[in-house]
């Protein structure tokens, strides 16, 4: 694996091989003493233009526990914000030695300029590019319901028949979109509901059933049933009258809980604004897997980072 | 190029039955030991080393397996390897005898990334190396404690173990 760009263009085989990697991340996680020696003399720059906790810091206990040096670098406080283009700022990184850029930029498709465009020969992996893709939370996303659904025995299985409901704003959501695609090439039913202002023009053309009610999607059942951030800072136009009404008629309240059946889970990506799309008795529900989703967050981006930055590449194979 | 097998089905067979005495002799019972497979093929002859050793001693042994993708020195020199589940017997290994098990010994290398492995998940009393086959060229100051069969080969040369459960046939070969 060179980069790490979407999920759209990801093969079954190769999210599979992520999945299991991270399997065994994870084991090594349980251990007395976390770190592993693997990346040792790698570098890995966290490139940031938007700001992020839990990713970068995700990413960053993921490089560090595979023992290589991370640069972090947020666009605030530094030269981007005295007009350094994207190209400088990348060919600065190559310069003081990157082998892998993870980059979140509110600009979709940044990611792939970066990997494409020949600036750079550090491995990219995409922490989220504007409403385009946010392929390593959509593998978290399924590792997870892999893990609550199959337990230890979860290595070389796909999610054939699963049934996913993704619940908001799904017009800004990364975490959607590459969910979609990931779900989808991985054999899951997918589901979307939302006021249909928060529905893309293009969604005919997904993989997907699309619902408005929220009521009719938990009256079908489903094994997942994953709700999305409301974006405040994205929420420029009146996509809906008021916070309170989306919350009466989209969010998960304690009523839509119980009337959830209790095999399925509940998930969310995080930051959750707690009373807007999910309720406290949601979130902290046995059914919940916010913070497991954490965890294995940090397993997926360490097989990440370790299938893209352990075995020979074609440049370093060629220099010996 | 040619092929040629040196130890057969009952050749295998007998060879572990030794190494499976050995161990218990000395370590003077089948108390305290874990044994650990090296994945892939070294998984499989722990497993039967194990199943030996209790049979004999009287005791089941714990058995395990280690891997040690994570832990090489060469990974930047191949292609990316998937790394292979690690299993430790509930025991842990603290304080413990634990007699490692590969199926074919050579630079030494696996074994010296073993060994780091092995002090991440706990400290054991002691560390014993078992191999079905030790073909020479050592790199670094590592010796076996049970060996099967000693094989010297041309550096240049392949050995190959093949066993039943993974490959369908029995049998060590060495091509050159």
């Amino acid at each position: 694996m060179r980069h790490l760009l979407d999920t759209k263009t990801l093969g079954r085989e190769e999210a599979l091989r992520i999945l299991d990697v991270a399997e065994d991340m994870a084991d090594t996680q349980r251990r007395e003493i976390k770190k592993l020696p693997t990346l040792r003399g790698k570098t890995v720059v966290n490139l940031f233009f938007e700001d992020s906790t839990r990713t970068r810091i995700s990413f960053e206990a993921a490089a560090k526990r595979l023992s290589a040096d991370v640069i972090n670098f947020s666009a605030k406080g530094s030269s981007v914000s005295k007009g350094e283009s994207l190209q400088d700022t990348a060919q600065t990184l190559q310069a003081m030695g990157a082998d892998a850029v993870v980059i979140r930029h509110g600009a979709s498709g940044a990611p792939r300029t970066l990997a494409t465009s020949g600036w750079i020969t550090a491995g990219v992996v995409n922490a989220g590019d504007g409403t385009h893709e946010h392929p390593t939370q959509a593998l978290l996303d399924a590792f997870t319901m892999r893990k609550r659904t199959f337990g230890d025995d979860s290595r070389g299985r796909d999610l054939a028949g699963l049934r996913v409901t993704i619940v908001g704003d799904i017009l800004h959501s990364r975490v959607a979109r590459s969910n979609v695609w990931l779900l989808d090439t991985l054999g899951a039913d997918v589901t979307l509901v939302a006021p249909p202002t928060l529905v893309p023009q293009d969604v005919s053309a997904w993989p997907v059933r699309v619902l408005y009610d929220l009521d009719e999607a938990i009256a079908d059942g489903c094994d997942a049933l994953m709700m999305l951030r409301i974006q405040l800072e994205r929420m420029n136009a009146a996509y809906f009258p008021t916070e309170r009404e989306y919350s009466r008629r989209w969010g998960l309240d304690a009523t839509r809980l119980a009337a959830l059946g209790t095999g399925s889970m509940v998930m969310h990506p995080g930051p959750m604004n707690r009373g807007l799309e999910i309720s406290a008795d949601a979130a902290d529900s046995p059914r919940s897997t916010v913070l497991e989703q954490v965890t294995n967050g940090v397993s997926v981006r360490m097989a990440v980072l370790y299938l893209l930055l352990a075995g020979a590449t074609d440049e370093r194979e060629d220099a010996r | 190029m040619s092929t040629r097998t040196v130890l057969h089905e009952a050749d295998i067979a007998r060879a572990l039955t030794r190494i499976s005495h050995e161990i218990l002799e000395s370590n003077k019972g089948p108390e305290n030991l874990v044994i650990l497979g090296i994945p892939t093929r070294g998984v499989t002859l722990a497993n039967r080393v194990a199943a030996l050793v209790s049979d004999f001693g009287g005791l089941p042994v714990p058995v395990g397996s280690l891997d040690v993708t994570m832990y090489r020195d060469d990974l930047h020199r191949n292609p990316t390897r998937a790394p292979q589940p690690t299993q430790i017997p509930p025991g842990g290994i603290d304080g413990k005898t634990v007699v490692l098990v590969d199926d074919v010994l050579f630079s030494g290398r696996s074994i010296r990334a073993a060994l780091d492995a092995l002090q991440h998940i706990g400290r054991p009393a002691a560390v014993r190396l078992a191999t079905l086959v030790d073909r020479g060229h050592r790199e670094l100051p590592i010796r076996p404690d049970f060996v099967g069969k000693n094989l010297p080969s041309a550096r240049e040369e392949r050995v190959n173990v093949r066993l039943a459960e993974i490959d369908g046939l029995e049998e060590v070969t060495i091509e050159s």
